[in-house]
């Protein structure tokens, strides 16, 4: 039977890995090629890149520093997919196929779009159609303003104006394989998923949602699996406790979720 | 040894040659047929859409090539994911295409009998083995294994299903007819199982 998938997600920002709270404060971390060799040992089943650098969303126009400023990352994505044995979703600043190409060549297995989706959507159908859907995720960060969920682009800074439900079920009808889905004001605070918004959002699509953003103890995981994600991410939590994996997914398991609890069958964690 | 990853432009050709790397074999990522010549073993790795990875093939000359080698010099191959589908007969994915046709069998749309299982499958599941095979050598009974898919393989020819999963129904995992190997799940991203199937292909096929 199909396990519920746990992700850790690690923010990469100008080569350093970071944390995050409520997407504008950056405290780096540590290297973000050391981290994966400690997460292959892990029960983890899944890992997440986000490249958050900023500054290329400023010169949009200026394709020579884009070029120049992606070849970083994929430096990194490189090295980091050479030991890493479990599957590795890339995202940050892809703008044409030829970005998503490349992010594959490096050894990505999946790709995730999200400001220039929105801008564009027939990426995702071009993506799809290069790809397979099951290779191109859509990232939807969410902010809830006057009641109603709003779809935020350029790392949280500015508001589509989109509304998150239509924007979902546009991203699977453009041939999304996953949503990976984001509470802005939720990011960092530790005060658990916003599960209301989880629900919504997995009901409004029939792909897999993977719910991010609020995970502060270990009990929070299964209430996302409740809720109806099909796979539970956090970042902060991975980073600042001793065997987290294994912690998250004891207690995943003790709240009767499907998981796998080792990469060794029959020898306990 | 000398492993061939086949390059039509669309495969996680980084992830695979990394898993090789770690099983103490030299991975030879190429498009050209005498480089694939040197290779004891063939890989044709898959991310991509059965359509356009059918055309790169054919641009490349890759067609022809893999088949000399395949048939005529006997060089084991092994399809993953996408690549194991393209050895089949035929796919229905975005309109009807042809496949390599060196498997008899047909890749079709996932469509699991529960509507609550979402598509594309995604994730850790199972290996039912059907028959005894060099491929599943020492891979401890319950593992498990990372499939990423909207399609999946049926065969026509039964015999030639080593192991299936189930979601919403069951459909072949790993495949095997003669020098001609295929899984469904990718080995290189399935931790130590994945990898003892991979080694098992390189070195017991």
């Amino acid at each position: 039977m199909l396990k519920h998938r746990l992700i850790p997600v690690l923010l990469l920002k100008n080569g350093a890995l970071v944390r995050s709270s409520r997407f504008s404060f950056h405290q780096v971390i540590g290297d973000p090629v050391n981290k994966v060799e400690r997460f292959n040992e892990w029960s983890v089943d899944e890992l997440i890149y986000l490249d958050i650098s900023r500054e290329a969303v400023y010169n949009r126009s200026r394709s020579d520093i884009r070029v120049e400023q992606l070849s970083d990352p994929l430096a990194i994505l490189r090295r980091v997919s050479k030991t890493c044995f479990m599957p590795l979703t890339w995202g940050g600043r892809l703008r044409t196929v030829d970005d998503m190409r490349a992010c594959f060549l490096h050894g990505a297995d999946k790709v995730t779009l999200n400001s220039q989706a929105v801008r564009t959507p027939d990426l995702i159908v071009q993506g799809a159609k290069a790809f397979g859907s099951q290779a191109v995720l859509v990232s939807i960060d969410v902010k809830r303003i006057d009641g109603a969920y709003r779809v935020f682009v350029d790392c949280g800074g500015a508001d589509s104006g989109r509304e998150a439900l239509e924007w979902a079920r546009e991203a699977e009808s453009r041939g999304a394989g996953e949503i990976l889905l984001q509470e802005i004001d939720r990011d960092g605070m530790a005060t658990g998923y916003g599960l209301d918004l989880i629900h919504d959002i997995s009901r409004a699509v029939s792909i897999p949602v993977i719910a991010c953003s609020g995970v502060g103890k270990y009990e929070d995981f299964a209430k996302g699996i409740e809720a109806g994600a099909s796979a539970v991410a956090a970042a902060n939590i991975f980073h600042f406790k001793e065997l987290s994996d294994r912690n998250a997914k004891r207690a995943m398991a003790k709240a009767r979720c499907n998981v796998r609890l080792s990469n060794i069958p029959g020898k306990p964690l | 040894m000398i492993i061939g990853i086949v390059d039509y432009g669309m495969g996680n050709l980084a992830s695979v040659a990394g898993a090789i790397e770690r099983l103490g074999h030299t991975p030879l990522v190429t498009t050209l047929r005498d480089e694939l010549d040197k290779a004891d073993r063939l890989i044709l790795p898959g991310v991509g859409a059965f359509a356009d990875a059918m055309d790169e093939l054919r641009r490349r000359n890759l067609v022809e090539t893999l088949h000399d080698l395949v048939f005529e010099r006997q060089r084991p191959l092994l399809g993953i994911c996408l690549g194991a589908q393209l050895l089949t007969l035929e796919s229905d994915e975005f309109g009807h295409n042809r496949g390599l046709g060196w498997l008899k069998a047909r890749t079709l749309r996932l469509a699991p009998s529960d509507p609550a299982l979402r598509v594309p499958h995604v994730g850790w599941n199972d290996l039912f083995p059907l028959q005894d095979s060099p491929l599943l050598r020492d891979v401890p009974p319950g593992s498990l294994f990372y499939y990423v898919h909207s399609y999946c393989i049926r065969a026509d020819e039964p015999g030639i299903v080593v192991g299936e999963c189930d979601y919403g129904g069951r459909f072949a995992a790993v495949l095997q007819s003669g020098n001609i190997c295929a899984t469904q799940f990718h080995p290189e991203k399935s931790q130590k199982p994945g990898l003892q199937i991979l080694r098992n292909f390189i070195e017991r096929t």
